[in-house]
């Protein structure tokens, strides 16, 4: 069986690429989205944000990446949808493949398209000035946080898209989402916002991912954030994995 | 010897509605039998279930003697369920959606399956554009196509014509007939009587949750009075005057 499940992942996974790369138009408008507000804060805000640093984009990268992984999970929850409400979803299940792969191949594919996205990002700012001195863990553990970090929101998706009656409902859970790197350390330090607001923004998981993945790109030590930040999105992922399986066996029976 | 289907005492409600109330089936292996009924009699619940896609609530279900229940895997690999609306990628092309499900179905060789399949149910111009560029016929067919990958003994068509031009439902028809012919077992649901009668070794008829007839063709003439004869003018029917004036186009 699990031969099974890595075969008819892997299979569905391929589909699901096809999808992506063939509507090239998902991973503009969820890579031009991050690059705008990067070009906004890095030559219109910037000016005016006193963040206690002398590279600003350096400053800025993580919290437009966590952006651009916000939005990006919102195409699976439309893909799995979509999957849903054409009736293809139904033929997978009526066939004798391994179940689990219907949703893995979407959560995998998801990765793959926030990979890319990601890279071309990094690419638009170190044209605009974004540089770090991190070695080849620092960039691997930096990764790895990315990484964990969009399988917990995929999997967020993977429920919205579950439970979601129409199609606009499976993408807008990520709205709030991509708002909360505004509310957080990503732009502005903290200490800046006023005591109820600055309260919320310390203790919410975004501000925890950029400040580790601030501190390894700049060689700096990263402390017990990074703990707090693996906390916060191997926790999502999990609840979100658990809440995500529940829907999925409502759907299927 | 056993049916390839055998239902008994099939019993499903949504909440408060009671969609089927005790349904009991059988179907031989290599005939083809139509479920008749209206829109709402509960068709589609007794292929979701004996696709292992809903679960009864009471009574028993078998397909090609496994339990729906309790071999839901083994009834799976059995099996191959065409619903009620084509259930095919929009994105890929015609081919990609064949060796898709050829590769899901772990069968030799998919591509060559694939080029087969499209050859068989004349799809091999299509199948290499996307499927939202299909017609409705089209889709339908290589829906069909789809579902025969890995030959299934058993293959469930839940309305199969239902929305298609009157030559795409012959296409679908002759499909049907020769899948009976080489010994596949057939379950196709229609709302028309006229597909019933024209595939259909066996009809039932599904009623406000129960099946209230079955039998042949020539049975079910049985249970009415004697046909008496009458002169009546045939005029054409307007399916023959369509078809006679568009003529039938074979490759579209």
């Amino acid at each position: 069986m699990t031969t099974h499940a890595v075969n008819d992942t892997s299979v569905l996974l391929g589909r699901s690429i096809k999808h992506v790369t063939r509507s090239l138009d998902t991973i503009i408008t969820v890579t031009i989205m991050p690059i705008a507000f990067l070009l906004l804060f890095r030559y219109v805000f910037g000016g005016a944000i006193q963040a206690g640093t002398d590279n600003y984009v350096n400053y800025l990268m993580p919290g437009i990446l966590l952006i651009a992984i916000a939005s990006g999970v919102s195409y699976t929850g439309f893909r799995l949808f979509n999957d849903m409400r054409n009736g293809i979803f139904e033929r997978f299940n009526s066939m004798p493949i391994a179940r689990s792969s219907v949703l893995w191949g979407h959560v995998l594919t998801s990765l793959v398209s926030n990979g890319i996205s990601a890279v071309v990002i990094v690419g638009t700012g170190l044209i605009i000035g974004f540089r770090s001195s991190a070695g080849v863990l620092a960039w691997l553990a930096v990764t790895g946080i990315l990484a964990l970090f969009t399988l917990a929101l995929t999997w967020l998706a993977v429920l919205a898209g579950l439970t979601a009656s129409t199609p606009d409902g499976a993408s807008a859970f990520s709205y709030p989402l991509v708002f909360l790197p505004f509310v957080s350390s990503a732009f502005v330090p903290t200490a800046t916002m006023p005591g109820p607001v600055r309260a919320f923004a310390e203790n919410q998981p975004v501000t925890s991912i950029v400040d580790s993945i601030r501190a390894l790109l700049d060689r700096q030590p990263v402390g017990g954030d990074i703990w707090i930040a693996l906390a916060w999105c191997a926790g999502v992922c999990v609840v979100a994995y658990a809440l995500a399986l529940i829907a999925y066996r409502r759907r299927i029976s | 010897m056993e049916h390839a289907i055998e239902v008994r005492a099939l019993r499903k409600s949504y909440g408060k509605l009671e969609v089927l109330k005790g349904v009991d089936l059988e179907v031989e292996r290599g005939s083809i039998v139509a479920l008749l009924g209206s829109n709402g009699a509960g068709k589609t619940t007794v292929v979701r279930i004996l696709g292992t896609l809903l679960k009864p609530d009471a009574g028993t279900a078998s397909v090609n003697g496994f339990d729906v229940v309790a071999e839901p895997a083994r009834v799976r690999a059995s099996i191959s369920l065409t619903g009620q609306f084509a259930a095919v990628d929009e994105i890929l092309t015609g081919r990609e959606n064949l060796v898709l499900i050829a590769k899901l179905r772990r069968v030799p060789k998919p591509q060559a399956v694939a080029v087969g399949l499209l050859a068989r149910f004349g799809l091999t111009d299509a199948g290499g554009r996307p499927v939202s560029t299909y017609s409705g016929g089209m889709r339908r067919r290589l829906d069909i196509a789809m579902s025969l990958i890995g030959d299934p003994p058993v293959i469930f068509l839940d309305e199969p014509t239902t929305g298609l031009d009157p030559e795409a439902r012959l296409d679908v028809w002759k499909v049907i007939q020769e899948l009976a012919g080489g010994g596949t077992t057939v379950l196709l649901t229609t709302q028309y009587l006229d597909e019933a009668e024209k595939l259909a070794d066996r009809i039932a008829i599904l009623h406000e949750g129960t099946i209230i007839v079955s039998g042949t063709l020539a049975e079910l003439r049985g249970l009415l009075p004697p046909a008496k004869v009458e002169y009546v003018e045939r005029q054409p029917t307007l399916e023959e005057i369509f078809l006679a004036t568009v003529g039938r186009k074979e490759s579209r």
